[in-house]
């Protein structure tokens, strides 16, 4: 249990700062395709209810921008 | 020569001065958006927790929500935005039903939640930055919630790295109803005193998002979170290997670490890939990998389909066993499937309408979109949600 804790720390930490080592330094009008409605950082609207559903049904939740617990007679 | 001046004097008389309207921002309070969110959602399985791991999960469930975003400028030019959002939810529960098997139908078989909410943003439109708070509310017949939440925004100078701060509180009161064959004292069913239980759950949310180039973004999330009091569900049955019937009991305590990652990629002016992969574990030893994966075909500039597909993987806790075969001795015990070891599949295909004047010709109904999914547990469960959201400007 703690080595998978140190691993998954490790990977994040290796995202993080490959995600922003990689980064190039985008212009306000070079935006048009990271603006594009389907490439938005976050669920749907739409997927509202699946998120909620999935919170009922599972025992995970959360980072996803739906409940984490609580609000609710959920998990 | 009085002439000669006066004509000067005309000539050089100063015009009135333009007035550069392109940063006017009218500080009237106006509508931006209004969404209608409305799911139809169908399960069944075999493995009800409120008959103990066994019996019907039969669950029907049509929700909705309307939400309305609302802004105005103030006089030093900073945007106040209020979203009042509502929803309510109606389900019927073959399962539920259950908790008194002695009625054909009870009151339990069917409920109705109610949520309103309502959040502040206090945001500076040059930079970016924001802050707000949230406010909110939810009833339902056993269960009743105030939620508070305080949420932050800070954006680099070059808009390309963006960072979300969300502190969150729920305070709830869960009212205690235990299975029929548990019950004590004087109690007709007309007349029943339930007790009531305190249930608090508080969670932080970091978010850090990264443009990595003119094609692809990223962000990282972390939300820890935390829940104290009555985290069992006292109508659901527990079996033991003596014959033995007790309600649902867990640890009133609670410490959840989900770590997600969301990467998104502009592959042409035809495909987009979407991903998110999520990390989750608590002190109730359940650990679950979830991945999800969508990809939208743009059919032209107005019109796309999204196909997606998410797995789950999730071992379960230390306090679940199957019917039957909790022993005597244990202090923790649950036969919910919902925190049993399992794995998921989710899948289906959505559309996506925002053409130009507007859907079916209607300015003001912005976009339309439609979206299904099937989903299957290795538990047996099935279920299938159709959702719609409709946006007007």
């Amino acid at each position: 249990m703690k080595i998978s804790r140190i691993f998954l720390a490790t990977v994040s930490a290796v995202s993080l700062i490959s995600m922003l080592s990689a980064c190039s330094s985008v212009k306000p009008y070079q935006k048009n395709k990271i603006n594009d409605a389907d490439m938005t950082l976050s669920a749907r609207k739409v997927q509202k209810f699946e998120q909620s559903f999935q919170l009922y049904r599972e025992g995970a939740s959360g980072a996803n921008g739906g409940k984490s617990g609580g609000g609710c007679g959920c998990n | 020569m009085y002439f000669g001046i006066l004509g000067t004097y005309a000539q050089s008389r100063p015009e009135p001065a333009k007035v550069d309207s392109s940063k006017y921002q009218s500080r009237k309070l106006k509508v931006d958006e209004i969404n209608l969110v409305s799911a139809y959602y169908h399960q069944n399985g075999n493995n009800s927790a409120v008959t103990g791991g066994i019996g019907t999960e039969k669950l029907s469930d049509f929700a909705n929500t309307i939400d309305l975003q609302m802004s105005k400028f103030n006089k030093r030019g900073k945007k106040n935005t209020f979203l009042f959002e509502l929803g309510v939810d109606h389900y019927t529960s073959a399962s539920s039903d259950k908790i008194d098997p002695n009625t054909i139908s009870s009151a339990s078989s069917a409920d109705t939640r109610i949520y309103p909410s309502l959040n502040w943003t206090h945001s500076n439109e040059e930079t970016g930055n924001s802050f707000g708070f949230t406010g909110s509310y939810s009833t339902e017949f056993d269960y009743q919630s105030l939620g508070a939440a305080f949420n932050l925004t800070r954006l680099s100078k070059d808009k390309n790295t963006q960072f979300d701060f969300k502190l969150q509180a729920f305070l709830d009161q869960w009212t205690v109803i235990l299975p029929i064959e548990l019950r004590t004292g004087n109690t007709g069913r007309e007349h029943e005193q339930y007790d009531t239980a305190p249930r608090n759950s508080f969670s932080t949310s970091f978010s850090l998002s990264q443009v990595i180039s003119q094609k692809f973004q990223a962000a990282l999330i972390l939300e820890p979170s935390y829940q104290k009091g009555l985290l069992a569900t006292k109508y659901q049955r527990n079996y033991f290997t003596d014959g033995s019937l007790r309600a649902e009991t867990l640890p009133d305590k609670r410490y959840k670490l989900p770590i997600g990652l969301r990467m998104n990629y502009f592959l042409d002016d035809h495909f987009v890939i979407r991903t998110f992969y999520r990390y989750y574990m608590d002190n109730w030893g359940i650990r679950a990998h979830t991945a999800e994966l969508e990809i939208p075909v743009k059919i032209n500039s107005f019109f796309s389909i999204s196909p997606f597909y998410r797995y789950n993987n999730q071992v379960g806790t230390k306090y679940f066993a199957p019917y039957g075969q909790h022993a005597p001795s244990e202090q923790y015990f649950t036969s919910d499937y919902d925190l049993s070891t399992l794995t998921s599949d989710f899948y289906g295909a959505g559309i996506r309408f925002a053409p130009p004047k507007g859907v079916f010709g209607w300015q003001r109904l912005n976009m339309l979109e439609l979206r299904y999914g099937h989903y299957s547990r290795s538990t047996s469960l099935v279920s299938n949600i159709l959702s719609l959201n409709l946006k007007f400007k």
